[in-house]
C-alpha cells in the first residue's frame, strides 16, 4: 500500500539524520518520563493520604459552636458542650453509639523527664469503640492511663511504666495505643488516654471538648447530622456538625488538583520536546525542498506529501514515548521510593494509567509538532521546489 | 464557453496550446513569461524546444506538465482542458500521462535504482509486488542487473539517467518531457541517451518534448520549436 511506501520513507529519513532525531526522541523520553513520574508520585501521595486518613470516614463530630469569629462577634471562647446537650445527642442519635470526649494538655513526668502530651478522657466502655490496642490492656479502673504509639516511643514508656500527669497524681500505663495517624475527631498518638471519671476528679471541666458519633452506614451521615442540628442548635447555634466523611473529600479533592497542577508543569518539558520536533522537521523541509519537488514533479499529491513528513513526527513520538513509558515505571519506583519511602501505590490501575497517559501526550504532541512542517512542505510550489539548490 | 473549449481540445493534438499567457505578478512589474501562445503537438511527434534563457521554455515545459496553469488560454492535454483541475487531478493527470526527465537526474537520494523506478508505479496502484515491470523497464535502459541495487549516487551520471527515464517510463505515459537531458553528461553518454529517447519515440510511439539549447542535441527531433521573448518565432521541420 502507498501508506507502507511513505512510512518506508519517513523511517529511513529518521535514520539518515539519527543524531538528530536521537536528540529529539531524547526529549520526548525526557517529558513522557516527568509526566508520568509525577504523576504515578501524586496519584500514590492521594492514595497514601487517603489510606491514613480513611479509618475516621465514618464519624460525625459534634464541637461547641465557634461563635462570635469573625464580624461583629466578640471573639469569646467557645463553651463546652454540657452533659445536657451530650444527653439531647445521645436521643437525637440512638441507637447508634455517642462518645463524649472530654481533651486537654497537661506537663507529664516519665521517671524523670519532663514533656507535654495530651491527655482524652473517656468513658472505659467506649474506648474499644474508637482506638485499636497494640499491647497491654484497656483501661481498668480510673488509675490507670493507655499511651498513643509515638508518645510511647518517643518516652520510652512500656506497658507498666508510671506516668506522673503535672499536680494530679500518678497513673500507671496498661497499654500501648495502635497508631492511629492523621485524624479529625481525636489524636491521641502523641498523648494518654485516661477514665473519663479521673479526668472529672483531677480537672473539674464544664463539659466536653467534643463528642463523637460512630455512624454503621455512610448513607446515614446526612441524616444525622440534621436530626442533631435540628435537636441542639433550635433556639441558637451551641453546637457545630462535622461530617469527617467531607473534610477526607475536601482534602483528597485538594490533593488531586495539586498532584493534578504538578503533573501538568511536568507537562510543559513535553510540550518543550514538541518545540524541539518541530525544529528538526523544519529543518528536514528545508533540506529536502528539492526532493520534494520531486515528488512532486513525478506524481505524488499534496497529502501524500503531508503524511510522509507526519509519519516522520509519529515515529520519533512513537519511540521516544515507547521508550519513556518503559522508563516511566523506574522513574515512578525512584521518586515513590524517596518521597513516600514505598512502592505500595506504584503497581495500581489509578498510578498505571499514567504510563497511558503520558504515552498518549507525548505521541499527540509529536503529531501536533509535525503538522506545521508537513503543511508548509505539501504547499510549496514545485516548480520553485525544482529550481531549489 | 464550455463548449468552446471542449471544441478546442478536441481537434486530436495530444497537447495544445490555444492563446495561452503566463504573467507572473512581482513587484517590480509584472513578467510575461509566455505571451498568447498557440501550438499544437500531435501524439508521437519528436520536439525540441530551443531559445535563449529567459526567453519561456522552461514555462512553456512546465505548463505542459501541468506543474504550473496557465495565466490566460486553454491548455489541453490529452483531449482535456486543464482549466480549474484541482491540484489533485492535476497530480494524478503527471503522475498516470507525462513523464519527466532533468537535467539533474533528480534520482531520490535514499532509494535504491529499483526503487526510484519502483516509486511512480506504487504511486499509481499501491502495490509494492511491482519488481518484474520495474526490472524490465530497467534492463530496456541497458543498465546491468547488478546496479539496480545502489543508491544514485554510487552511478555514474549516464547510468543515473538511464534510471531517471526508466523511473519516467514506468507508468507507461504517452508524454516524456525531457529538460536538458544530456546537459550533465558528457558527449559520448549524451549521444547513447539520445539514441535511447530517439528509440523510444520511433518504437514505442511515445510523443517527446525536449527543452535544449544545444542544436545537435536538437538535430534528433523531428520538429524544432524557436521562442524568444515568450513567443515562438519559428518552426522548423
Amino acid at each position: 500500500m502507498h501508506s507502507r511506501m511513505f512510512f518506508d520513507f519517513a523511517r529511513r529519513n529518521v535514520r539518515l539524520h539519527w543524531l538528530r532525531s536521537l536528540l529529539a526522541v531524547l526529549g520526548i523520553i525526557i517529558g513522557v518520563m516527568t509526566i508520568v513520574s509525577i504523576g504515578i508520585l501524586g496519584n500514590s501521595l492521594v492514595l497514601s493520604v487517603s489510606d491514613s486518613l480513611s479509618t475516621v470516614g465514618d464519624s460525625i463530630i459534634v464541637i461547641p459552636h465557634a461563635g462570635g469569629m469573625g464580624f461583629g462577634g466578640g471573639g469569646s471562647v467557645p463553651e463546652l458542650i454540657s452533659d445536657r446537650d451530650v444527653e439531647q445527642i445521645r436521643r437525637a442519635v440512638a441507637p447508634l453509639v455517642t462518645i463524649p470526649v472530654y481533651s486537654g494538655s497537661s506537663r507529664m513526668t516519665i521517671g524523670n523527664e519532663d514533656t507535654v502530651g495530651v491527655i482524652y478522657g473517656l468513658q472505659s466502655d467506649d474506648i474499644p469503640i474508637l482506638l485499636e490496642l497494640a499491647e497491654g490492656n484497656y483501661l481498668r479502673g480510673s488509675s490507670s492511663a493507655m499511651a498513643g504509639a509515638r508518645f510511647a516511643e518517643q518516652n520510652d514508656i512500656k506497658v507498666g511504666s508510671r506516668i506522673t500527669v503535672g499536680d494530679k497524681g500518678s497513673l500507671r500505663i496498661v497499654g500501648i495505643l495502635e497508631e492511629r495517624g492523621m485524624g479529625f475527631d481525636i489524636n491521641p498518638d502523641s498523648g494518654i488516654v485516661v477514665d473519663s471519671r479521673w479526668f472529672e476528679d483531677a480537672y473539674s471541666p464544664d463539659g466536653y471538648g467534643l463528642v463523637i458519633v460512630k455512624v454503621k452506614d455512610l448513607n446515614q451521615i446526612d441524616e444525622v447530622k440534621e436530626e442533631i442540628e435540628r435537636q441542639l442548635n433550635r433556639r441558637e447555634t451551641v453546637v457545630d456538625v462535622i461530617d469527617t466523611r467531607a473534610i477526607l473529600d475536601t482534602i483528597l479533592t485538594a490533593f488531586g488538583q495539586i498532584s493534578t497542577f504538578v503533573t501538568a508543569i511536568g507537562g510543559i518539558s513535553l510540550i518543550v520536546a514538541g518545540v524541539s520536533i518541530l525544529n528538526i522537521m523544519l529543518m528536514s523541509v528545508t533540506e529536502r525542498i528539492k526532493e520534494i519537488g520531486v515528488l512532486r514533479s513525478i506524481g505524488t499529491k499534496r497529502q501524500e506529501i503531508r503524511r510522509m513528513f507526519l509519519y516522520e513526527a509519529l515515529i520519533l513520538g512513537l519511540i521516544g514515548s515507547g521508550i519513556g513509558g518503559a522508563l516511566s515505571i523506574f522513574g515512578g519506583y525512584a521518586v515513590s521510593i524517596v518521597m513516600l519511602q514505598t512502592t505500595e501505590y506504584l503497581f495500581v490501575p489509578s498510578s498505571l494509567i499514567y504510563i497511558v497517559y503520558g504515552m498518549a501526550f507525548g505521541i499527540g504532541i509529536s503529531l501536533l509538532s509535525g503538522l506545521y512542517p508537513a503543511w508548509k512542505a505539501s504547499n510549496l510550489n514545485p516548480i520553485e521546489a525544482l529550481r531549489h539548490e | 464557453m464550455e463548449e468552446e473549449i471542449n471544441r478546442i481540445c478536441s481537434n486530436g493534438s495530444i497537447i495544445r496550446f490555444h492563446e495561452v499567457s503566463k504573467i507572473y505578478p512581482l513587484p517590480g512589474g509584472d513578467v510575461v513569461a509566455l505571451n498568447a501562445v498557440n501550438l499544437d503537438i500531435e501524439p508521437g511527434e519528436f520536439i525540441a524546444i530551443m531559445g535563449p534563457s529567459g526567453s519561456g521554455k522552461s514555462t512553456l515545459l512546465n505548463l505542459m506538465g501541468c506543474l504550473d496553469t496557465p495565466t490566460a488560454g486553454v491548455l489541453c492535454i490529452k483531449g482535456r482542458n486543464t482549466w480549474g483541475m484541482t491540484d489533485e487531478e492535476l497530480t494524478e493527470l503527471r503522475r498516470d500521462h507525462i513523464g519527466f526527465i532533468f537535467q539533474q537526474f533528480n534520482l531520490l537520494p535514499l532509494l535504491n535504482a529499483l526503487e526510484n523506478v519502483q516509486y511512480p508505479l506504487i504511486l499509481k496502484t499501491g502495490n509494492r509486488e511491482c519488481e518484474d515491470r520495474c526490472r524490465e523497464v530497467l534492463a530496456a535502459m541497458d543498465l546491468e542487473e547488478s546496479l539496480y541495487s545502489h543508491k544514485p549516487t554510487e552511478l555514474s551520471g549516464g547510468q543515473q539517467q538511464r534510471v531517471a527515464i526508466a523511473r519516467a517510463l514506468v507508468n507507461d505515459p504517452e508524454i516524456l518531457l525531457a529538460d536538458e537531458p544530456t546537459g550533465n553528461l558528457d558527449s559520448k553518454t549524451g549521444t547513447a541517451i539520445m539514441t535511447l529517447l530517439d528509440d523510444l519515440n520511433q518504437h514505442e510511439g511515445k510523443t517527446i518534448i525536449m527543452v535544449t539549447h544545444d542544436p545537435a542535441i536538437a538535430k534528433y527531433a523531428r520538429r524544432t520549436i524557436r521562442i524568444v521573448d515568450g513567443r515562438i518565432t519559428a518552426t522548423e521541420g
